[in-house]
């Protein structure tokens, strides 16, 4: 048999077989992706705010970057009396009026500072809210108040970002001033961690029968996951792994759709003859001056940026490309082949021949460059999600680096937000590339010797 | 009716009269810059079971005709008849029909079987076109086909493509492809042209075979005169568009009368060793322009014995000098 030729031969080439690998692992990563994340549940996950990623530190490093920097990256610590890390102690003080005490203990070991310090208080009252009053005890036994707070229902009690008891720690940040071994936190020096046992007192007190008082201590890392996370503190592998099913949908989608349709005119256009081709003819050359890329924000801006309108308008773009002229040449000389005329000899209708006998003679030629224009079409999605013309509601490649680079993360030394999907974009290009240019080899013998 | 068509025994398959097929010239795309008559005034008749072929010089409108004649180029004027009625009547249904009658063989076997395709499929599309569409039926023909072509067992070569097979081998996958609707009429356009010469007449003879077998039509084109006689029952001799002389394959081999007719002759290689320092005399000139041929008879400006006056300006009718022989020529009026 014919057809299976070529995929067998791709195995000869060691950059095809390295493609290939790369490419499969891409698709079996987008296949576990869904499977795993449903479609709308990442984008409600990454649609959401404060409520769903408040607890992940904010514009943390992946985790794997503490192979390199040591023990300079401490990991977030997550201590609550909800589910019972901490002891709730409580005692009658007088009618309906207890106490609500909650030790939060832990060990820090790292090198470096937490990058933020929020404490989360959740209370039940009628009318008379609880009122909560927060101590700090550092491993040398120093004790210094934070303050106290009436707590509603739900209270964030953010430790970093208090002004006067920044200026009591030498006006270092909280998260820092608190960790700091004492006498390293005056100007001009560099604070060093105390490390040790640390306590959170929270006192408590409720004045009501059925009143309580929860809390949560979040100590925020500075690593987190494999990816990251962002300004939003949202996990970036989310965006990642949901970028590629995305990435490969597009770009497959809309190289299918536009080499496909364009390749069926152009034969349909060399076959009919006429004012049929002539009519194809002259709609390419319009199309040929047509500027992509400014009607994609043309659209982009005053119409929709949902990515699979976008999509639409790439393969309408796409059909009459080109592409049609050089596909037509190759077409004409064909349409002249005897094969063609005895099969309109036995009767062929005129579809057949066009679909049947002129298409599959071309289709090797088609085969490679349609394998390189798949990561074409990947870039193009990500370019415009870099311009600002993401898909407003899907996490992709492209607008985790839109989103980098409106906050400033080559700036700030943030490299993975930005390197993360590039590497992945580029890789995608790679692989599909090494493949096309194998494909092309083998098709083309000529090529081979160059 | 026109006068050089003998009616042939047994019921006439196919009539062609008067059949011009011209081929439009275009000035800047759109402009008209005048016609190539490439069949330009045909008649014939072709009896049911009855072998004939057309001799001519390359670009005398033997294949334009022999495509006329399957339906692939529509005729300009005149009519292709085929069992009473007229091709250009035809609804594409029965145009449908009429494709699956006629079977072609074509000059180069290689080029007329799509690469892509291995035998089995090339035998079933013609199958496939025309409905038949019980699949142990199109087995069957399969098979029955590639045993009259004898390439047997058939299970060696339906799997194989093009390529593989040799230049016999492919030949006859046409034929056997031409064979498969069961047609009543084969045209095969130089059939053995493109063949080395230890094959030739095995096609020729296979050709010969299913014809009699079948009581097929056949219409064989050829330049080569050689091979005319293995074959046919008469000779149309063409020249410059129109048939110029015709008659039954062994008077016409015995005494040729036209004076163009008597030039392909002589151009026959003969293997004698005497021949070897001599010159052939061959007419002057070349054959004329298809876009304006000269008035009168179209041999005229290279014929040996023109008569002024008559020849060069007054188209020659067909002459019956001897029976069933008929050559337009004014040297027989």
């Amino acid at each position: 048999m014919k057809v299976p030729g070529p995929l067998k031969e791709l195995t000869h080439y060691r950059s095809a077989v390295f493609g290939l690998l790369i490419i499969g692992s891409l698709i079996a990563l987008a296949i576990f992706t869904v499977v795993t994340i449903p479609y709308d549940e990442a984008i409600q996950r990454w649609r959401a705010g404060e409520e769903m990623w408040g607890d992940y530190p904010r514009n943390a490093v992946p985790d794997w970057f503490t192979l390199f920097a040591g023990n300079k990256l401490p990991k977030t610590l997550i201590l609550s009396s909800l589910d019972g890390s901490v002891r709730k102690e409580s005692q009658a003080v007088a009618d309906d009026m207890r106490t609500a005490d909650m030790k939060f203990t832990f060990d820090y070991t790292s090198d470096g500072f937490p990058s933020e310090l929020n404490l989360f208080l959740t209370g039940k009252s009628a009318q008379k809210k609880p009122l909560a009053t927060m101590i700090w005890k550092t491993p040398d036994g120093r004790t210094i108040p934070l303050g106290d707070v009436t707590v509603g229902v739900a209270e964030r009690f953010a430790i970093s970002t208090d002004q006067r008891l920044s200026l009591k720690l030498d006006g270092r940040a909280p998260e820092v001033g608190l960790f700091a071994q004492p006498g390293t936190t005056a100007k001009g020096m560099t604070p060093v961690v105390q490390k040790g046992k640390y306590e959170l007192l929270v006192e408590g007190l409720t004045f009501e029968k059925d009143s309580t008082l929860d809390a949560k201590l979040v100590v925020y890392g500075q690593a987190y996951g494999w990816a990251g996370t962002d300004h939003r503190r949202r996990d970036i592998l989310l965006a990642l792994l949901w970028g590629t099913p995305i990435a490969l949908a597009f770009g497959f989608l809309a190289a299918v759709g536009s080499t496909l349709t364009t390749f069926a005119i152009a034969a349909i256009g060399a076959w009919f003859g006429g004012w049929v081709d002539a009519t194809i003819q002259r709609l390419t050359e319009i199309n040929s001056v047509l500027p992509t890329l400014p009607i994609l924000i043309l659209v982009g801006t005053f119409y929709t940026r949902n990515i699979w309108v976008i999509l639409g308008i790439v393969i309408a773009l796409g059909i009459f490309s080109l592409g049609i002229k050089t596909y037509r040449s190759m077409f004409i000389q064909v349409k002249e082949m005897p094969y063609i005329e005895a099969a309109h000899a036995y009767g062929a209708g005129n579809l057949r021949i066009v679909f049947q006998y002129m298409m599959p003679k071309i289709a090797p030629v088609l085969i490679p460059s349609f394998v390189t224009l798949i990561p074409s079409f990947v870039f193009l999605e990500a370019s415009l999600a870099l311009l600002g013309l993401g898909d407003p509601l899907l996490p992709t490649w492209g607008k985790v680096i839109n989103e980098a680079y409106t906050n400033g993360a080559l700036y700030k030394g943030m490299y993975y937000w930005v390197l993360e999907p590039a590497a992945l974009l580029m890789l995608t290009g790679l692989g599909f590339a090494v493949v096309g240019f194998a494909l092309d080899r083998i098709f083309n013998p000529r090529l081979r010797e160059l | 009716m026109p006068a050089n068509t003998p009616s042939p025994n047994n019921g006439t398959l196919l009539s062609i009269q008067n059949l011009h097929t011209w081929f439009e010239l275009r000035k800047w795309g759109f402009g008209r810059a005048g016609y190539v008559r490439a069949v330009d005034g045909v008649n014939f008749d072709l009896g049911y079971g009855e072998a004939i072929a057309f001799v001519g010089e390359s670009g005398c409108g033997k294949s334009t005709l022999a495509k006329t004649m399957l339906g692939i180029h529509r005729p300009t004027k005149g009519d292709v008849i085929f069992q009473g009625k007229k091709l250009n009547a035809f609804s594409s249904q029965e145009m449908q029909w009429y494709h699956s009658q006629v079977g072609y063989v074509q000059q180069d076997p290689y080029g007329a079987l799509p690469p892509f395709m291995n035998v089995h499929r090339i035998l079933s599309e013609p199958l496939l076109i025309n409905k038949v569409a019980d699949k142990d039926e199109r087995e069957q023909r399969i098979r029955d086909v590639m045993t009259e072509v004898k390439m047997t067992p058939p299970d060696d070569f339906l799997q194989k493509f093009p390529h593989m097979l040799s230049g016999g081998q492919q030949q006859r996958v046409v034929i056997a492809r031409s064979m498969i609707m069961r047609p009543k009429l084969i045209v095969a356009d130089e059939p053995v042209s493109m063949l080395d010469a230890s094959v030739r007449v095995e096609i020729l003879m296979l050709l010969r075979a299913l014809q009699q077998s079948h009581n097929l039509a056949v219409s064989y084109i050829t330049h080569d005169l050689s091979t005319v006689r293995y074959f046919s029952e008469r000779i149309f001799v063409m020249y410059a568009a129109r048939i110029v002389e015709t008659a039954p394959v062994d008077d016409l081999l015995r005494e040729h009368l036209h004076p163009y007719t008597q030039a392909l002759m002589l151009a026959i290689p003969d293997p004698d060793a005497k021949n070897a320092l001599t010159l052939k005399e061959v007419p002057p000139g070349e054959p004329p322009s298809l876009i304006n041929p000269p008035p009168g008879c179209r041999f005229h400006p290279r014929c040996p014995h023109v008569i002024k006056g008559l020849c060069d300006t007054q188209e020659p009718p067909a002459f019956e000098p001897r029976p069933k022989h008929f050559v337009e020529c004014w040297l027989y009026k």
